[in-house]
């Protein structure tokens, strides 16, 4: 089978793409296996005889106080080394099959840089079930603006 | 109860179209901005209102936000223009503190003043849940736009224009 000239751009173009949102730390890097959507985890909330996840929120505090997950706890940015220090110290005694969700909904999926980090952070530690909810455009149309339920202040 | 009525109010008033386009309040849609008083980081604190006489770009983002920074340099374009002509861009900046906002706005060559957000700011304009946001006011200090996300530069001028342009308006 031959590979025409076309194909190999798209290939170059992908492995750009790909390494410019590594680099930049974005979620677009995480995998599929590692994201939940809000649905799901509406679900997970909601059902009865399901293991509650941790919810940490690793974005912007200012955003979090106008509306959050109820049960969800704030960490800081995982785009800071503070906020990333945050979270490890928040996570350091648990047993590394917790159940933990990140979420941050700061911007589109493909711009914030919050949850790669702090997703990458956690696997670092030994964490092996993490998700990292998919916030598609921001908290606000995502989560807010569909009816889920929301928790304000500190 | 005040902030949830004009979360309500903003919610759904800013979103009446006029010629189809998205985001573009119908003149009798309008309403007024919630006023401010916020600190500037290191200098003197701003109120909205001062600005009344003026078409108002107000920008709600943050030194973080990727698609926030794509579009400052077309604000700090705009300032440039349409000063003259009576626009005033003003920027709320929503970080956490204000100490990563001074070298943001050297290395970006802003030209308008930024305030420092809150939570509370946020939920009197409908709640700030995902930046950037930015509003346009006309010169009577009411709503006629807003825009979730990063918008095109040219959807900005057009509407800048029309509000730098509107019937009685005063310069």
């Amino acid at each position: 089978m031959k590979i025409g000239k076309m194909q190999i751009n798209l290939i170059l173009g992908a492995m750009v793409c790909f390494s410019v949102a590594q680099a930049l730390g974005q979620a677009t890097a995480i995998p599929a296996a590692q994201q939940i959507s809000p649905e799901q985890l509406i679900n997970l909330l909601q059902g009865p005889n399901t293991r509650k996840p941790l919810l940490l929120h690793v974005g912007s505090h200012v955003l979090y106080a106008q509306a959050h997950i109820p049960g969800s706890e704030y960490i800081g940015p995982g785009s800071t080394e503070a906020g990333l220090q945050q979270l490890r110290k928040r996570v350091d005694s648990l047993p590394r099959t917790k159940f933990i969700v990140l979420y941050c909904g700061c911007c589109p999926w493909g711009h914030c840089p919050n949850v790669k980090p702090a997703n990458d952070s956690l696997r670092a530690m030994g964490f092996t079930k993490v998700k990292v909810l998919y916030i598609a455009d921001n908290f606000g149309t995502n989560w807010v603006d569909k009816g889920y339920p929301t928790a304000k202040g500190e | 109860m005040l902030a949830a009525v004009a979360a309500i109010v903003l919610g759904a008033g800013v979103y009446w179209t006029t010629r189809g386009e998205r985001g573009v309040a119908a003149p009798k849609a309008r309403i007024l901005a919630p006023d401010f008083t916020l600190p500037q980081p290191g200098g003197p604190p701003l109120t909205l209102s001062a600005y009344q006489g003026k078409v108002v770009l107000l920008d709600f983002w943050a030194t973080w936000c990727y698609p926030c920074r794509e579009e400052i340099p077309h604000f700090v374009e705009f300032q440039q223009k349409y000063g003259e002509r009576g626009l005033q861009v003003m920027g709320v900046s929503m970080d956490d503190s204000p100490e990563p906002v001074p070298a943001f706005y050297q290395q970006y060559h802003m030209n308008y003043p930024v305030v420092m957000g809150n939570a509370k700011i946020g939920e009197a304009y409908g709640g700030l849940l995902g930046l950037p946001i930015t509003f346009l006011l006309d010169r009577e200090g009411r709503i006629t736009a807003k825009h979730i996300g990063a918008t095109d530069a040219a959807v900005f001028e057009r509407e800048i224009q029309r509000a730098l342009n509107a019937a009685g308006s005063r310069k």
